[in-house]
């Protein structure tokens, strides 16, 4: 096989495999979800399918796959069929310009190295924004085509909320955005590269605590999770913007939170925690995507940990944290950020 | 050759989901139109190597003012417009307003002919007429935005922030009624 062949083909293979890691991260999710759900309420969560039950998603999956379809007599037929495509659609498609690890040969297979990650661009960091803003007509389309009043209040609840929290998180952005001065992710993650002091790596969450912080709150809400589930709320909405859902659609907007929940983790990953660098020794033998693997995974448990110890807001302090104190926060930790690099640099 | 089929289908997409968007009767489906048109034309910008402003386009007006209209829309219940109850006596079907909206499109056809006449050199490429990447990167939109132009710039600002006072004002005094 030629070099160009070659190259092709382990590009789709990478993509390939990147596709296959998201549909199984939503699985892996339902699972980690409900054990760690269990151990902290001190019982073993799902136990009976497979050895502790790890074979759980599967048989949840065949469930969901082989319930009947419904849709309300007065749901409008388009839109309550394209919703659910479109919340996974844009959480797939979210992940593409994210990339997971370090150029590399395949051990001399290669003569120039590939990326690993779907695609590299340039503006990386806008197209994960301006996709996942995308996600959002998926929740709100659901909630108004469902014809039901839960499902309406669940989704105005999520355009509302969407609105609020993407100003502070987008305002976060910036002030790495700044720091590395650059908008491609595979750049923000090679700016933090090394040690300060020989011990300290140089991630930018040390750089910007407060912008994490920041970041974590707001992509918590942007993927609707307790305790910012609003569109959901069990004990107010029923089950908010999918009331009216069953079978396959249904398991579609969990998959796509879910996937949500993986980006936003990587994300925070390549920006704040130095994406796969930090472990020299993993750099050097090309193995740095386990570290990343690693620190996905711990920001994930993370996720999952915040949802089962804190209680939901209640909505009206939801708005008014987001506009009173998340991003007026945000704006300051930017103007705080530009001077310090016009200090520093000029 | 595949360059010029999607600047076509992108294209049609577009000037399609903008026709749609006047033509439907119900006002979800107009906003989803008009969200396909706005796609459709940051993917023409992608074409022209301005990736930013693409997606610029994409998170401000197809990711925060459609999700806004949608809130309203949703908020407000809007109705299907139905021809049959049309009112004849609604102010918009006024003989002199029909009149004057028929003017000014046939103005803004003069002028977009004419700004298409002056176009000379509409065979070259885009690409060839200079470093398009580098004039549309972030790096120059922001110095351009902030030295050339920053009087627009702010008094854009300015006018922002009078209409959201405004917005604000109205809000209170509704409520203290």
């Amino acid at each position: 096989m030629d070099q160009a062949t070659l190259r092709f083909v382990i590009q789709l293979g990478i993509i390939g495999l990147t596709f296959f890691m998201l549909i199984n991260a939503s699985a892996a999710l339902v699972l980690a979800e409900r054990k760690i759900m269990g151990f902290m309420q001190q019982r073993y969560g799902p136990y009976l399918v497979g050895p502790h039950g790890i074979l759980q998603p599967l048989a949840d999956i065949v469930k969901l796959l082989f319930k009947e379809e419904l849709r309300p007599k007065g749901a409008d037929k388009w839109l309550f069929t394209l919703a659910p495509i479109i919340s996974v659609t844009a959480a797939f498609a979210a992940f593409a310009p994210v990339p997971w690890g370090a150029e590399t040969t395949f051990g001399g297979l290669l003569d120039t190295p590939v990326k690993l990650g779907v695609a590299d661009v340039n503006v990386a960091v806008m197209v994960v924004f301006a996709i996942t803003s995308m996600g959002v007509y998926g929740i709100v389309l659901a909630g108004w085509s469902s014809n039901s009043k839960y499902s309406l209040l669940g989704g105005l609840r999520s355009s509302a909320q969407m609105i609020s929290y993407e100003l502070a998180y987008a305002t976060a952005l910036a002030s790495v955005i700044m720091l590395a001065g650059s908008l491609s992710l595979r750049e923000v993650v090679d700016a933090q590269d090394g040690f300060w002091f020989g011990f300290i790596p140089r991630w930018y969450v040390f750089l910007q605590p407060i912008g994490f912080l920041i970041y974590a709150i707001a992509g918590v809400a942007e993927t609707n999770r307790a305790p910012f589930d609003f569109p959901e709320a069990e004990q107010e909405l029923v089950a908010g913007y999918n009331t009216e859902y069953s079978s396959v659609r249904f398991a579609l907007f969990p998959q796509a939170e879910y996937i949500n929940m993986t980006t936003m983790a990587a994300v925070a990953t390549d920006l704040y925690l130095g994406g796969w660098h930090g472990i020299p020794i993993l750099d050097r033998w090309g193995l740095g995507w386990l570290w990343f693997l690693a620190k996905v995974g711990f920001i994930l448990f993370a996720y999952i940990w915040i949802r089962w110890t804190v209680p939901r807001y209640r909505y009206d302090q939801l708005m008014q944290f987001g506009w009173k104190w998340l991003f007026p926060a945000a704006v300051l930790n930017l103007i705080a950020t530009a001077a310090f690099i016009l200090y520093f640099n000029a | 050759m595949p360059d010029t089929v999607l600047f076509y289908v992108f294209s049609a997409v577009a000037v399609g989901a903008s026709l749609l968007v006047i033509g439907q009767r119900n006002p979800m489906y107009s906003i989803m139109l008009l969200i396909a048109s706005f796609g459709a034309l940051s993917a023409l910008y992608i074409q022209l190597d301005a990736p930013f402003v693409a997606m610029a386009q994409i998170i401000v007006y197809a990711g925060a003012i459609m999700v806004l209209f949608l809130f309203v829309v949703m908020l407000l219940n809007a109705p299907r417009e139905d021809a049959a109850q049309w009112d004849r006596t609604h102010p918009l079907r006024h003989p002199g307003v029909t009149r004057f909206g028929a003017m000014l499109a046939v103005l803004l056809t003069v002028q977009l002919v004419w700004a298409l006449l002056r176009v000379t050199d509409a065979s070259a490429a885009v690409g060839e007429r200079g470093d398009v990447a580098e004039l549309t990167s972030v790096r120059t939109v922001g110095r351009v935005l902030f030295t050339d132009y920053m009087f627009a710039f702010e008094a854009t600002s300015v006018l922002i922030l009078v209409a959201m006072v405004g917005a604000v004002l109205l809000a209170a005094r509704e409520e203290q009624r």
